[in-house]
């Protein structure tokens, strides 16, 4: 017994003796050789931020994830605010450039509007980055949903719903002049080619509004009290929808697949109460990750604007009654705020 | 000659029945008792909203900013009862900002004698940009639990008639009542006609003209409650939409000319019921966006040419009412 505590005590010390003689090894530590230039590369440079609008859940969803990984290196991020109008946003680029941020983030309104400024403000040495909304002219990075898919995985879901059932199907969606509409509607498209079976009763644009989606639901529900099935543009303007197949007394029988950007009350607590069966979700937070990501590596890699492009397609997830209870599925603004 | 006698609230009338009866006809599943409550639901809203501007413009004004008083208080409601406050004391406040908005309104048309087009249009934008900038967190007020309950003036029925029916129907009354019923109502329809004159005889106008507005934005506030509970949350870029227009559009189209001084509930019903009809018909056809706003800005200019021909300008009515 003694002998095995003398050893112990031996052991004891003979290990405080080796932390002695190792600590000034470790405490002279050892650089990490690119840490210093990333940082120098990040400090006191400025991102504009240029949405459609503020206010509503994906824009401030990006502002405050962009804000959140790229302000404690030091980086400003600036918000202009067009709030809907696509004149002042040109404008508002238009000043951006000339105030020379490192990147703009730019939330094109269509396809064409901003190219020719974004092509120029590339040309001037400033990153530019497109979120969700894809223009002609490509620029250092496409972070954003892929629209066709969002499109195809909805009607794929409702197909499979109509099976055995009426085969009638409505369509409600977003702004005509919308190219995310548009593109929706392409992916809508493309799988009911495949499916000769499905007819389409209605396929309208309620122009993103609740009150217009309700309207044209409750008088397609009237005249189709069979309809299977109902592919929503966007969940901001399915509460509508979904209002009138609640109205109708057809929730549960009327498959409602809409999508969005996964904001809680917007979608995962919609799917909960069985207002929507199906919202695809791309994700705000991921999407503003990558963004920041995206501008992290464009800054510290000293790529010249323009020459490299790329796109990164957001992850898609559809959010079900399966799901939507988990805390991970949806996000909220308050806490991406904190 | 008879023809002469035919007004423009007559001329939209037979429009209207025209329609109908097409639909009526070649549509199936149009003249259903269902489809019909469904037809006054959908225009429900716009319909309390144009008894709002009705009651404006027969006092010979406009209102721009009553999509404003229709978006923020409600969405004031909902955003109040997020934040945790109860759903009482969320409307008393909501009704209390509406009060506050039409009698700010109303004393700048009345006493400052800013003309209403103006004093509207920059108070709107203003009450709109208040709710955007301080009061709300999204455009879109969200639902909460603590709303339950508050669904039912937009979503229940009552007697097998949906609420936001009732509530039009209702308001028709209680606004028909005040116009035709009482001494105020007499003084609208005075002052419309001839503020000055009005004035002279000794009606108190200023005061009249500054309740008109605030009976405007309580109304509108009350659509705004209608609309909320019925789509389950409160879009408020609902101000930035085309909503204004087709509020002036069932007014003017019903037969309340700009000029003031004529015309009443039975217009707007008559206006409300011309819109539904065409919306209606034209969602169960499926006709695309762009081919809805073709035949409705068809309908509209032939309602217009119809009465012009009809009601051939004056010298006296061409001065008036024109903006």
């Amino acid at each position: 017994m003694k002998n095995i505590k003398r050893l112990i005590v031996a052991g004891i010390a003979g290990v405080g003796l080796a932390t002695l003689a190792v600590a000034p090894v470790l405490a002279q530590g050892l650089d990490e050789p690119f840490q210093a230039s990333f940082k120098k590369a990040l400090e006191g440079k400025t991102v504009g931020y240029l949405p459609v609008a503020m206010n509503f859940d994906l824009t401030e969803g990006w502002f405050a994830g962009v804000k959140k990984e790229l302000e404690p290196y030091g980086v400003k991020v600036i918000v202009r605010d067009p709030n809907w109008s696509t004149s002042a946003g040109a404008q508002a680029l238009t000043t951006l450039i000339s105030e020379k941020p490192a990147a703009i983030i730019v939330h094109n309104p269509d396809v064409q509007t901003y190219a020719k400024l974004m092509q120029r403000a590339e040309k001037e040495g400033i990153y530019v980055i497109q979120v969700n909304m894809g223009s002609v002219y490509r620029s250092a990075a496409f972070v954003g949903a892929n629209w066709i898919e969002i499109g195809e995985r909805n009607a794929d879901a409702v197909i499979k719903a109509c099976q055995g059932k009426s085969n009638k199907i409505a369509i409600v969606q977003g702004a005509l002049s919308a190219a995310t509409s548009a593109y929706t509607l392409k992916g809508v498209e493309n799988v009911l080619a495949k499916h000769p079976e499905i007819k389409v009763v209605s396929s309208q644009a309620a122009d993103w509004d609740a009150a217009k989606a309700k309207a044209i639901t409750q008088t397609v529900l009237k005249q189709n009290p069979d309809l299977c099935g109902i592919i929503g543009f966007w969940d901001g303007m399915d509460i509508g929808t979904a209002a009138a197949v609640k109205e109708a007394g057809l929730t549960g029988k009327v498959f409602l697949a809409t999508s969005g950007g996964g904001e809680r009350k917007g979608a995962c607590e919609l799917v909960k109460s069985g207002a929507f069966d199906l919202n695809v979700s791309y994700d705000v937070p991921t999407q503003a990750a990558d963004m920041a990501g995206m501008i992290k590596w464009l800054l510290s890699s000293g790529v010249k604007p323009g020459d490299a492009k790329g796109s990164i397609y957001t992850t898609l997830t559809n959010i079900t009654k399966d799901n939507a209870g988990s805390d991970t599925a949806c996000w909220n603004l308050s806490d991406l705020k904190k | 000659m008879k023809l002469k006698r035919l007004g423009q609230q007559e001329v939209v009338f037979a429009i209207f029945a025209v329609l109908f009866a097409i639909f009526a006809i070649f549509l199936p599943g149009f003249a259903t008792t269902q489809n019909m409550l469904t037809l006054l639901q959908n225009v429900a809203v716009l319909g309390i909203l144009g008894l709002a501007m009705a009651l404006i413009v027969i006092g010979r004004g406009i209102d721009i900013s009553l999509i404003a008083a229709l978006a923020v208080p409600p969405g004031l409601v909902l955003q109040m009862v997020q934040d945790g406050y109860s759903l009482p004391v969320s409307m008393v406040a909501a009704v209390a900002l509406a009060l506050v908005f039409g009698l700010v309104n109303g004393w700048l048309i009345a006493y400052a004698e800013v003309p209403s087009l103006f004093a509207t249009l920059a108070t709107g934008i203003f009450l709109a940009g208040f709710g955007q900038a301080v009061l709300f967190k999204l455009d879109v007020v969200q639902w909460s639990t603590g709303m339950n309950g508050f669904e039912r003036l937009g979503q229940g029925a009552i007697l097998g008639i949906p609420t936001p029916i009732i509530a039009f129907a209702v308001v028709c009354i209680v606004v028909a009542l005040l116009l035709r019923q009482t001494r105020i109502g007499a003084y609208f329809y005075a002052i419309g006609d001839n503020p000055y004159g009005a004035r002279v005889t000794g009606i108190p106008s200023r005061p009249i003209i500054v309740l008109q507005y605030v009976l405007a934005a309580l109304i509108g506030c009350f659509a705004g409650f209608v609309l909320a509970a019925s789509v389950s949350s409160m879009p408020t870029r609902i101000f930035n939409s085309t909503l204004i227009y087709d509020v002036i559009l069932v007014v003017v189209l019903g037969g309340i000319g700009l000029s003031g001084g004529r015309g009443g509930v039975l217009n707007v019903i008559i206006g409300t019921l011309l819109i539904g009809t065409m919306l209606n018909g034209m969602t169960i056809m499926d006709i695309s966006y762009s081919g809805q706003n073709l035949i409705k800005g068809m309908v509209l200019l032939v309602a217009v040419v119809v009465d012009s021909f009809l009601n051939p300008r004056n010298e006296e009515t061409a001065q008036q009412g024109d903006i």
